[in-house]
């Protein structure tokens, strides 16, 4: 794992709490929207809330594609983790909600639980998913031959 | 009644989440390390990488409608239930559909955090 890994999953973590609570302030103050009234999504993206929200979704979203092309998809999943830590805590001094005892418990344990996966390894799938498209194929075949190849380096190193 | 839409609210969330991410995972190991292809070959062809692949737009398809299921979600319940809820969910759904359809090695100590997950969600429903 280099700096910069660290970094995408970081930014993993922080877009998707923030862009989480910018779409929950945002559509408190839209209101509810009605299964027979559809076009109140629509109307909800012109909330600055909603659109600052989906714009922090849009750099988790990113991130989170970064992530996934070096690393497993239960191993990039707990770097939201501490995510559901920020979200409690905006929850509870900016969006002034309710955060019961019980459930400070669950985000705990939830964290706990998904924090746990980070000491294993980054990839533990098959290189078998890489591209196989003509010059892409014989590329990945190469690279997955020996100790000289990029992919075994990459998932030596994660 | 709240709670009943808040929570089937919730389910469809994490199965086009679970879709979304399987898929878009997939897309994702098939383009290769993004930072690697970036340096080689430059942003244009990790974009038009990611653009061309199949399974990075069904994937997207199913993480709009999950999107648009947060959002009704949402405005039903209270963030610190719905977010974590849903992500956490999607989360165990995502440790079964990744040793199935991705074949990652889901060992032991990936299997117990997702229990602890599971009680984790059953807490935060409590």
């Amino acid at each position: 794992m280099t700096f910069r890994k660290y970094l995408v999953l970081a930014g993993v973590t922080v877009f998707a709490a923030a862009g989480d609570s910018m779409l929950s302030h945002g559509m408190k103050q839209t209101g509810a929207i009605s299964i027979h009234h559809l076009q109140g999504i629509i109307l909800a993206l012109r909330n600055p809330f909603v659109a600052l929200g989906i714009l922090l979704l849009l750099a988790f979203f990113a991130s989170y594609m970064n992530a996934l092309s070096w690393a497993d998809l239960t191993y990039v999943l707990p770097a939201t983790s501490l995510g559901y830590v920020l979200l409690a805590l905006v929850a509870k001094f900016a969006l002034h909600e309710q955060v019961s005892l019980v459930r400070w418990l669950g985000i705990v344990l939830i964290s706990g639980g998904v924090g746990f996966v980070a000491g294993g390894p980054a990839l533990t799938s098959h290189g078998h998913e890489q591209s196989s498209t003509g010059a892409e194929a014989l590329e990945t075949v190469g690279a997955s031959r020996g100790p000289e190849g990029p992919l075994f380096h990459e998932r030596a190193g994660s | 009644m709240t709670h009943v839409y808040t929570w089937s609210g919730i389910l469809v969330v994490v199965f086009f989440s679970v879709v979304g991410d399987i898929l878009i995972a997939r897309a994702m190991k098939q383009v290769g390390d993004v930072h690697a292809l970036w340096e080689r070959s430059g942003l244009w062809t990790v974009v038009g990488r990611v653009l061309s692949n199949s399974n990075f737009f069904f994937g997207l398809t199913a993480m709009a409608v999950g999107f648009f299921s947060l959002l009704f979600s949402l405005s039903w319940g209270d963030v610190s239930l719905v977010a974590p809820a849903a992500a956490s969910l999607t989360f165990i759904g995502n440790a079964f559909a990744a040793k199935i359809f991705l074949h990652e090695k889901v060992d032991r100590r990936r299997w117990i955090a997702a229990a602890l997950v599971a009680g984790g969600v059953a807490l935060l429903a409590g």
